[in-house]
């Protein structure tokens, strides 16, 4: 893994695709001076990022690092007891209201696909929008149809969750994401769940809303997809960022020795 | 491979799937060896017998074989008259079922009791039959605006109907109201209870910790006790609460009281990760616990809210402490007429409610099974 020379052409066009479309100067997420506590465990210590709209950011490290309770902050289904949240354009607060709004502007993706076991997938896209966004039945099942077909799940709109394979509810959970049509996409460790050959699947996907221009904030272990898709890495360690780089770089040359030692680990 | 030295394989042609093999015993030979395989089976299976005649054979011999089932008095039902032994006394039962139905709700009304009844059988019926259309309709009706013309239908005062006050309501029909008012008033409430006993907010948690602890730790004779004879003393004397309404409130609360823990149980099997997948979503509190939460962990719990709701089914008759006579009480008041005193009298009443209760808790056991494996179709789980 990881000699970008055997990238594949498509690959490598795809990489060019997303260069170009990089680096807006809107900020979509502003994390600052970010501090959690699990009760005397500080998983979380002031934690600086801001991500720009468009932007794709990875972020890996070793389990129990914090990067996904970083990640769940972004939507609050976290809380924190020091820091500022704001997630395009409004801060997060104790306000209900603000977070169910920024909630719904924010995708997000879980390692357990968190499908809901009684409801179609068809019914697992619809029932936010209807009952969030307050759309019609009709035009929530269009768009539902919609996404489901674009994350290849045609066929299986009817079915319940438990007769679909791993790969296949994980992309019915991406397609739920997308239905409210967000404007950020967070995923926590979308394909460590899966099995092996289920795994492309799903990063095709997730490589096609990046081509879209999607913001996503990703915490995975695929440093395959990383080095395609990413425009920034970010490594956690001990509830702290450690290093923040571009992927050539942080890859080629990591700074850090925590970034040399746990890619030395990761990539044999 | 038959060599075994040979470390390597690769398959030239694919297993086609077969039927599996048929089974080599029929039923009657399997069930006989399941019966009569080995002295140990053969005597438990011949002591099971025994017990079973022992207890069936003197039952039936009462019910069927030595009863009476015509006759006008007491006289037809003696064993000096009739010159044979006497099982059960039904004439007894006809002559009295006017009673173990209404109570002594006034001849000339008790239309009213059979329209609500009917009423109520024909909104029941379509919505215990998944396979019949509109439900949400359907169960409108019958959750919402049956209660309404029942209450209305059953005390009157309105559209020109006397006035039947509750003391003279009885037997069935005071049963089924108690029942009835009792299971779609727990349910909702218990949800609710269950629901802010796992409330972040402190106060509301408190509270309904305090509720379902009290409810569950008196008694149901108590609370019926409390609520007919006490509350009056500590309410203002202008609150007059009609009698039978006081222990409908009492065995409402106390029902929901238990309904909450039995929730409480299916809402702790939902696994983290739906309560997150729902808040991510942005759907809130009410919706996340209304679409997502609740009618998992609802169907989960179906044998325990079941049970709840033959319990109280069965709790009913405890009323009878407080003088409202529902089946069992008028069954009871039916013994004390000397016009039927016989031997029998006892037996073939309790005889007749058993198999109204068993009938009625039996069917709704059944039925709970039945939606149980069919939500369970659902989902391949």
């Amino acid at each position: 893994m990881g000699d970008s020379s055997q990238d594949r052409p498509d690959r490598s066009s795809q990489r060019i695709a997303l260069d170009m479309r990089t680096t807006t100067h809107e900020v979509a997420i502003e994390i600052s001076g970010l501090n959690k506590w699990f009760g005397h465990f500080h998983v979380l210590r002031e934690i600086d990022l801001k991500v720009m709209r468009g932007e794709r950011i990875v972020i890996c490290g070793p389990s129990g690092s914090g990067k996904s309770t970083l990640l769940r902050c972004i939507n609050r289904i976290e809380d924190w007891q020091r820091g500022r949240v704001i997630v395009d354009g409004t801060e997060l607060t104790e306000d209900l209201k603000t977070i169910d709004e920024v909630r719904g502007e924010v995708g997000m993706v879980f390692q357990q696909f968190n499908l809901f076991p009684h409801l179609t997938a068809l019914e697992n896209c619809t029932l936010a929008p209807i009952w969030v966004r307050k759309m019609p039945n009709r035009q929530a099942e269009e768009i539902a149809r919609h996404y489901l077909s674009r994350v290849r799940i045609p066929e299986q709109v009817d079915k319940y969750p438990a007769q679909l394979s791993g790969g296949q509810q994980q992309r019915v959970a991406i397609a739920r994401a997308l239905c409210m049509q967000p404007k950020i996409m967070l995923f926590d460790e979308p394909t460590s769940a899966l099995d092996p050959e289920m795994v492309k699947e799903v990063l095709d996907t997730m490589v096609g809303l990046a081509l879209d221009g999607m913001t996503m904030v990703v915490v995975s272990h695929e440093m395959g997809f990383a080095r395609q898709v990413a425009n920034r890495m970010v490594l956690m360690d001990a509830g702290q960022i450690i290093e923040v780089n571009e992927p050539e770089a942080f890859f080629s040359h990591p700074q850090h020795e925590r970034t040399k030692l746990f890619l030395s680990q990761i990539l044999r | 491979m038959g060599s075994g030295s040979q470390r390597s394989f690769i398959r030239r042609a694919l297993v086609e799937p077969e039927p599996p093999p048929v089974a080599s015993t029929d039923v009657l030979t399997s069930t006989r060896a399941r019966l009569f395989g080995g002295a140990f089976n053969t005597m438990l299976t011949l002591l099971s017998a025994l017990i079973m005649v022992t207890l069936a054979w003197p039952t039936l011999k009462f019910l069927f074989i030595d009863a009476v089932w015509t006759g006008s008095s007491r006289l037809d039902c003696l064993a000096e008259t009739v010159g044979r032994e006497v099982g059960a006394c039904w004439p007894f039962v006809k002559a009295k079922f006017g009673q173990f139905v209404y109570g002594f709700y006034p001849e000339s009304e008790r239309w009213r009791v059979d329209l609500t009844h009917l009423l109520g059988a024909i909104l029941l019926v379509p919505l215990l039959i998944p396979s019949i259309p509109s439900k949400g309709l359907n169960a409108i009706l019958f959750f919402g605006v049956f209660p309404v013309v029942a209450f209305f239908l059953l005390v009157g005062g309105v559209f020109g109907l006397p006035h039947v006050e509750t003391r003279v309501w009885g037997g069935l029909l005071v049963t089924l109201v108690i029942s009835f008012t009792g299971i779609i008033f727990s349910l909702p409430l218990g949800v609710l209870l269950a629901l802010g006993r796992r409330s972040e907010f402190p106060i509301v948690r408190a509270i309904c910790i305090a509720f379902i602890e009290f409810w569950r730790g008196v008694p149901l004779i108590t609370v019926l006790f409390f609520a007919t004879y006490m509350l009056p003393f500590f309410l203002p004397a202008s609150w007059r609460i009609d009698g039978l309404a006081r222990v409908l409130i009492g065995v409402v609360l106390f029902a929901a009281a238990y309904m909450a823990e039995v929730v409480r149980g299916g809402l702790q099997a939902i696994p983290r990760g739906q309560f997150e997948g729902a808040m991510a979503l942005g759907l809130g509190y009410w919706r996340m616990m209304g679409f997502v939460i609740l009618p998992q962990s609802l169907r989960l719990v179906i044998p325990g809210i079941i049970n709840s709701f033959i319990a109280l089914f069965k709790d009913t008759t405890l009323v009878l402490i407080v003088a409202i006579f529902d089946l069992l009480g008028q069954l009871r008041a039916a013994f004390a007429d000397p016009s039927w005193a016989t031997p029998v009298t006892l037996f073939t009443g309790f005889a007749f409610a058993g198999m109204i209760y068993f009938a009625v808790s039996f069917g709704m056991s059944r039925y709970a099974l039945f939606v149980e494996r069919r939500l369970n179709t659902d989902r391949l789980r």
